[in-house]
């Protein structure tokens, strides 16, 4: 599973994004490109700024009034996201076709709601492709087995705040199972807790999704997080895609002077520290062409005139960079 | 230890819940129950484990921000548990506290320079010119420039705030320096960053550090000694690289391996199941047995101590003791 060929569900195409602020034009994705195959799980990591929360809210047309979006295409199963109409965006896409699994445990489930009302709504409202036949009562059962959550119907009546975070994130996960969704976007789902109850939550999310025909979308800016669920990373920089590849192959043979650098800048085991010099530039006047030119020690005049296309350096590795790093 | 510049004795800090609301009973809190250990001069000395297990309580209850519930916390030899506000005033001087959050830490209505010479001002009887100079020299120590001394906080970003946090407790001088979550919230390139600037100030000013942080990575590579704690106790000490690659304390052994490697994916089975324990009720007898995969009905009886199994390593466990 490379992203090409006819099982791509999710496109993404020179995906422009621009904020109007009282500062100015904050140009957020500078042509981004994204394809996520059937039953994939590509990892989206970068930086904070680095564009990668935008993009995946640009899939569900839920950005904030203040952004435009200037280029770009986006379609999921061949059907074109930009054109379709809002009420035929909620009906089919939104909580349906794709699903959200957000950052924030505590704060994310309605607090005046028990947890079985909230998911009996999401059968009714959305419907419960994700598991079998019944009552609305009998699915929320089910799909909490599912997630592992110990004897649910004990639970069901429970409010948010007298469950721990890592009950409330298998909640969430559970939320965005049960409308059998083609595609899950996971924003940060481990970011907020501890480092034990993530290993428990990630090892979940596998075994419900590989596998299962499930497609994700997995933000982070965790590249650890994102070794043990992906098959395939995209890294984001400064509003631009940089590089991509299957996940095995990217942190063993990095091709973007700085997805290497990120990867150095890492801790380890031996106690150097080497960090990337120079800081991430201001979104309202980026660098011209490539983005990471002024930190990077391979840059020539070329690089700050050009974005360069992005190109196959082997089966599936695709680098946006003039001078990619030899193999 | 010799001459410990940090010695902590049987610490204990409770807090009562307050009651009353939709019919919460009150309850003690044992945030911290019972932590003792001695950190040396020059030392980079590390604190982890997961949110509730007590670290950043033990932070602030050493530096008195916290007044303990039991236990005495000696510097330099010297008793400094039950100073009166006048004395530890003079005594903050040498033992500061870098917070989580510098953003918030810092005046938003100040410029960097009244923040950086609040506490020379406080501290010593220097004239403004000296001042002055001190808040300059400090602002190139930690890699910012003087002509960003007229800026307010929120005109720096999250790294240059950590920056000024530091910036303005090392023109007091301290001898030791606590850091609590230090990177959290950072990304990992502006991390690296921090990091080389706590090792050169560490060399440059002859810091101590007590560095507390649930980021395991960085505490190895950080840290000559580290405590992992859990549940308001320390259930393992030791050198860093020894703790590391061979934990002994079963928690220790689930917490490392459940720490994401970049580029390997971990093997199934070494998770742990539940959650870290209510520290308002906390199971009879060692306080992690319900999630242990070794437990014995010894266990679940009777708490272990920390005891020392070899050199320069201590383990609170009933199997290794």
């Amino acid at each position: 599973m490379d992203g090409s060929g006819n099982n791509v569900l999710l496109n993404v195409n020179r995906l422009t994004v621009h904020f109007h602020t009282d500062r100015g034009l904050v140009r957020a994705l500078d042509h981004a490109d994204l394809r996520v195959s059937r039953g994939e799980v590509v990892g989206l990591i970068g930086e904070s700024g680095s564009g990668k929360s935008t993009l995946a809210r640009s899939v569900l047309r839920i950005l904030p009034f203040s952004a435009e979006i200037a280029e770009g295409e986006i379609s999921l199963s061949g059907e074109d996201l930009l054109a379709m109409k809002e009420s035929d965006l909620n009906n089919r896409v939104r909580g349906r076709g794709i699903t959200l699994i957000p950052q924030d445990p505590f704060t994310s489930l309605n607090p005046v709601y028990s947890i079985g009302t909230q998911m009996e709504d999401i059968v009714r409202w959305k419907g419960s492709a994700g598991i079998g036949e019944g009552p609305a009562g009998a699915k929320v059962i089910e799909i909490l087995e599912r997630v592992q959550i110990p004897s649910p119907r004990d639970q069901i009546g429970k409010y948010p705040h007298q469950l721990s975070g890592g009950q409330r994130q298998r909640i969430l996960i559970a939320m965005a199972l049960l409308p059998g969704p083609a595609l899950v976007i996971a924003d940060e789902p481990t970011t907020a807790l501890d480092v034990t109850v993530e290993a428990q939550i990630l090892q979940l999310m596998k075994s419900l999704v590989l596998g299962k025909g499930i497609s994700v979308l997995f933000i982070t800016h965790d590249l650890g997080v994102a070794s043990q669920i992906c098959h395939r990373i995209v890294v984001m920089y400064a509003g631009q895609d940089m590089e991509e590849a299957p996940v095995d192959v990217l942190f063993s043979n990095p091709r973007h002077p700085y997805t290497k650098e990120l990867l150095e800048s890492l801790p380890n085991a031996e106690g150097t520290i080497r960090d990337i010099p120079g800081e991430v530039p201001n979104l309202i006047q980026p660098p011209p062409g490539c983005r990471f030119h002024p930190r990077c020690s391979r840059a020539n005049n070329l690089c700050a005139l050009v974005l360069p296309e992005k190109k196959t350096v082997a089966e599936g590795h695709r680098v946006r960079c003039l001078y990619p790093l030899e193999a | 230890m010799q001459n410990p510049i940090l010695r902590i004795v049987n610490l204990k800090k409770h807090f009562r819940s307050s009651a009353g609301f939709l019919g919460r009973r009150a309850a003690i809190i044992k945030a911290l129950d019972g932590v003792s250990l001695d950190v040396g001069k020059g030392e980079t000395f590390g604190l982890v484990g997961e949110s509730g297990c007590g670290k950043s309580t033990l932070g602030k209850t050493i530096l008195g921000i916290y007044r303990p519930t039991h236990g005495s916390v000696f510097f330099e030899g010297r008793d400094i548990t039950h100073l009166s506000r006048k004395e530890m005033v003079k005594l903050r001087k040498n033992i500061q506290y870098v917070y989580q959050n510098p953003g918030s830490s810092l005046d938003p209505r100040w410029n960097v320079k009244k923040i950086l010479a609040e506490p020379l001002m406080i501290h010593s009887s220097a004239g403004v010119a000296a001042v002055e100079k001190q808040v300059e020299e400090m602002m190139e120590a930690v890699g910012l420039t003087k002509e960003q001394l007229s800026l307010y906080p929120h005109e720096f970003s999250g790294g240059q705030q950590r920056r000024l946090g530091l910036a303005r407790i090392l023109t007091l001088n301290p001898k030791v320096v606590i850091l609590d979550e230090p990177t959290s919230g950072l990304d990992v390139s502006v991390q690296a960053t921090i990091l080389k600037l706590f090792r050169d100030l560490k060399f440059r000013f002859h810091l101590t550090y007590l560095f507390i942080s649930h980021n395991l990575g960085v505490v190895q590579m950080m840290c000559g000694r580290v405590a992992v704690m859990y549940g308001g106790k320390i259930v393992e000490l030791g050198e860093t690289s020894r703790l590391f690659a061979e934990p002994l304390h079963p928690y220790t052994k689930v917490l490392l391996a459940a720490i994401p490697v970049v580029g390997k994916r971990r093997e199934e089975g070494l998770s742990l199941s539940g959650e870290p324990p209510n520290p308002a009720e906390f199971p009879s007898g060692c306080r992690f047995w319900p999630r242990c995969a070794y437990r014995e009905d010894l266990c679940t009886a009777e708490e272990p101590s920390l005891v020392t199994v070899k050199e320069g390593r201590a383990v609170s466990c009933h199997r290794i003791a």
